[in-house]
């Protein structure tokens, strides 16, 4: 769409709340919308990216260290998460979707799946954190694996603990601790447009917090696919 | 005109709540203006602490922990108080959505949040100040930033903060730039400042994240001891560089970027020619941005790093010029053979060029391998990064705040005063830093309270150090001439016309001071360096 066409069809939507004052189309405010959250995203990548640049330079140097720290993560639980969070991004696309065609009561159904998906992932994350705090798997400073070191290497299926074991789990509860934060982020945003969905402020011509909040969660989802097989899968 | 000016941004609506809540990008860029000129003070206030200490060998008015003190609050503030935000902030804000004709920048909510994340930020600097102090350097280097007793914390979590806000004013800029264009600015009529600025963004955008988990990890690392940064327990303090280093080396263009926009806008309006080679400095900016984030490693020469990425970063470093310096000739070939009107603004300009040249060529000194290992760490670098900060970003900043006060404020400063103060500034200015240069260069180190022991082999160190403090207390004074002649216009200056130097771009078009409501962009935008149409300004 042109400038020339903005400014046409700003006579025609004027007065509607929707459209920001300084925006002369529905259009024009969308794309501005999505682009502005694009670049917050790629924000997000590289803030994560710091940490996964940590992550290659430790596991290179010293492998040793992440072969056998991994076994003390539960891949069940890793991967049901994995898998819950996947459902979660197709619930959201689902709501998002509904938001475009001014479906709204299906629109807030799937919002709500979502929410559920992300407190089921929280809940599964909750009860791994807890059971690494019980064992003293934590981070390299207050890393005491006594028992579950020993039961590990009677059964045999493992070397000696390596030397600075922890940063293991100061990485692991570095990334997976930052991922849960923007979780939590994220159910707040979703939240948020669970509430806009039900006071009927989303129609054909203005969705974009829907969609822009559903790429945000994509994101979060997307991190979680990389952090799952770079700590719980490690041959 | 009379002296009772129209209604404008500045006088409606009246009341402080009005502007503290206020969404209007140019009320914002001058409550911007106000708080960095204060983060200048204070900065200012520093270095003339630490010029005096040094005007004598031996202890003159702090010891060595308070003078610690003393440069890293002088360098934290200046760099992410003033110079980061300074001119994209105050100027870019002001400035952008007038250039493109719009209304606002693309989310008006999100850049007054930005204004106040920096007052937060801001906030926590000062309580730093208040509690504890901070003796790392503003580059928080580890292992010494683990365990010093100082307030790491409340600084670290003040720069966090003021990275939100670097991100949300770039991330606004480049947004508005994509999608508020009038019709007929295609991207190779946008003027250059726009280029700058977008070229800014991108490094904002990209480089702020990794400072963020930066001082995030090493925030977590003092409270939890979380080991990343930390070699005893199988950390890795390097890592801390290289991430630091990957924000802060790009940060340099961020502070030195918008400059060169501000200065592409200057010369050829001051010259009455179109720019020179228009495309060269509009995608010279982006390959700054670009290239720039591949030189972090001259920072770490002699930080253990190994042959080969020393060698490659040096090479990139070198790369790096290339683009810097095709502006500059840029520059100097719109001059030839221009009309050179010598008004504040233009000779703000050539002192940007003079200064700025010398900055980056002593770059070049640094980047080469065999010659940083000697210099590196001395007042050399000290001299190589105020050439290029203050000479380059602070003088083009006031070439851009001479260029356009007249629209911001709508009233004319006194020239002759306003070239005087640029003069001592720029005199004062070489005063100061060059005799860092020979010091630096016959190895006085940096950061250090006393000098006494270099005094054997080199007895002119007190001489040097004299005059670069006497240089101090000039530059000081030639800022507060410069200011008090901008302040006092606002009273005493005759009102400005709506375009006094008779500059072809969007912003000149409208009254000065602007009215509330931006005007809309005309029917079809023209080429910004066109001065065909335009007579020679006679408001001189």
């Amino acid at each position: 769409m042109s400038n020339a066409d903005h400014h046409l069809v700003a006579g025609a939507e004027g007065h509607q709340p929707s459209l920001a004052h300084h925006f002369s189309s529905h259009r024009q405010q969308y794309e501005a919308g999505k682009l502005g959250m694009w670049l917050f995203l790629l924000t997000e990548v590289l803030l994560f990216g710091g940490l996964f640049c940590a992550y290659a330079v430790f596991r290179a140097n010293r492998p040793e260290i992440f072969i056998w720290a991994h076994q003390f993560l539960d891949k069940q639980l890793g991967a049901l998460n994995t898998a819950v969070l996947i459902t979660s991004s197709f619930t959201m696309a689902l709501a998002v979707r509904c938001a475009q065609w001014d479906q709204r009561r299906l629109s807030a159904f799937f919002l709500t799946l979502t929410l559920v998906c992300a407190c089921v992932f929280l809940g599964v994350k909750y009860v791994e954190y807890k059971h690494k705090w019980e064992e003293g798997l934590l981070w390299v400073r207050q890393f005491q694996p006594a028992e579950a070191a020993a039961s590990l290497d009677e059964s045999g299926t493992s070397d000696q603990q390596p030397r600075h074991a922890g940063i293991f789990f100061s990485i692991y509860f570095a990334m997976t601790g930052l991922h849960a934060v923007h979780v939590l982020a994220g159910m707040g945003a979703i939240g948020w447009v669970l509430v806009r969905t039900l006071r009927g402020h989303f129609n054909r011509q203005y969705f974009g917090p829907v969609d822009y909040v559903g790429l945000y969660w994509h994101l979060v989802d997307l991190i979680w696919i990389y952090l799952f097989p770079l700590f719980y899968l490690i041959h | 005109m009379t002296e009772s000016l129209p209604i404008n941004y500045l006088t409606y609506p009246r009341g402080l709540r009005c502007w503290l809540l206020t969404l209007d990008h140019k009320r914002i860029g001058v409550m911007y203006l106000v708080s960095v000129a204060a983060a200048l003070v204070l900065g200012l206030l520093f270095a003339l602490l630490m010029r005096t200490e040094l005007i004598a060998p031996g202890r003159t008015i702090m010891g060595e922990d308070t003078y610690n003190r003393v440069f890293t609050v002088h360098g934290a503030v200046m760099i992410f108080l003033v110079v980061i935000p300074g001119i994209p902030a105050v100027l870019g804000n002001f400035f952008l959505p007038l250039m493109l004709g719009a209304k606002d920048v693309a989310f008006p909510r999100l850049n007054l949040a930005s204004l106040y994340l920096w007052w937060i930020g801001a906030l926590f600097l000062l309580l730093t100040l208040a509690f504890g102090g901070l003796d790392t350097g503003w580059t928080f280097y580890t292992p010494y930033s683990t365990s010093t007793n100082t307030n790491v914390l409340a600084a670290v979590t003040g720069v966090f903060i003021l990275g939100f806000s670097s991100i949300f004013t770039a991330l606004n800029f480049i947004v508005s730039i994509h999608t508020l264009r009038p019709p007929g600015m295609t991207w190779r009529r946008m003027p250059l400042f726009l280029w700058g600025l977008y070229a800014t963004g991108l490094i904002q955008v990209l480089a702020t994240p990794v400072l963020g988990i930066t001082l995030l990890l090493l925030a977590i690392e003092r409270i939890l001891g979380l080991g990343i940064f930390d070699s005893t327990l199988g950390g890795d303090p390097v890592l801390f560089q290289h991430f630091f280093w990957f924000y802060a080396h790009p940060a340099v263009y961020i502070v030195i970027l918008p400059g060169m926009g501000i200065i592409s806008e200057v010369i050829p309006v001051f010259s009455r020619k179109p720019i020179f080679g228009y495309r060269f400095i509009a995608y010279s900016s982006v390959a700054i941005a670009l290239i720039g984030f591949l030189v972090w490693g001259h920072h770490m020469f002699v930080a253990g790093q190994s042959v080969l990425a020393s060698t490659i970063f040096s090479a990139l470093t070198f790369l790096v010029a290339i683009p810097s310096a095709v502006k500059v000739f840029n520059w100097l070939a719109t001059m030839y053979k221009g009309s050179i009107e010598l008004a504040a603004p233009m000779i703000y300009a050539l002192i940007f060029l003079f200064l700025f040249g010398i900055g980056g060529l002593t770059g070049l000194f640094l980047g080469t391998l065999s010659v940083n290992v000697p210099l590196h760490n001395t007042h050399f670098v000290v001299a190589h990064f105020h050439y290029v900060i203050i000479g380059g970003a602070v003088i083009a900043f006031l070439a851009g705040l001479h260029y356009w006060w007249p629209k911001m404020f709508g009233r004319m400063y006194n020239q002759t005063w306003a070239r005087i103060s640029a003069l001592l500034i720029f005199v004062a200015f070489n005063m100061t830093f060059f005799p860092l240069f020979i010091m630096g260069a016959r190895g006085l180190v940096r950061r250090y309270y006393d000098y006494s022991a270099f005094l054997g082999t080199n007895p002119e160190f007190t001489l040097y150090n004299q005059l670069a403090t006497i240089g101090g207390y000039l530059l000081v004074t030639g800022l507060v001439s410069m200011a008090t002649c901008l302040i006092s216009s606002l009273w005493t200056g005759r009102p400005a016309p709506a375009n006094p130097w008779n500059a072809p771009g969007l912003e000149w078009q409208c009254s000065s001071p602007p009215p509330p409501e931006n005007p809309p962009p005309p029917a079809q935008v023209g080429d910004p360096y066109d001065f065909s149409q335009l007579a020679v300004p006679a408001t001189l």
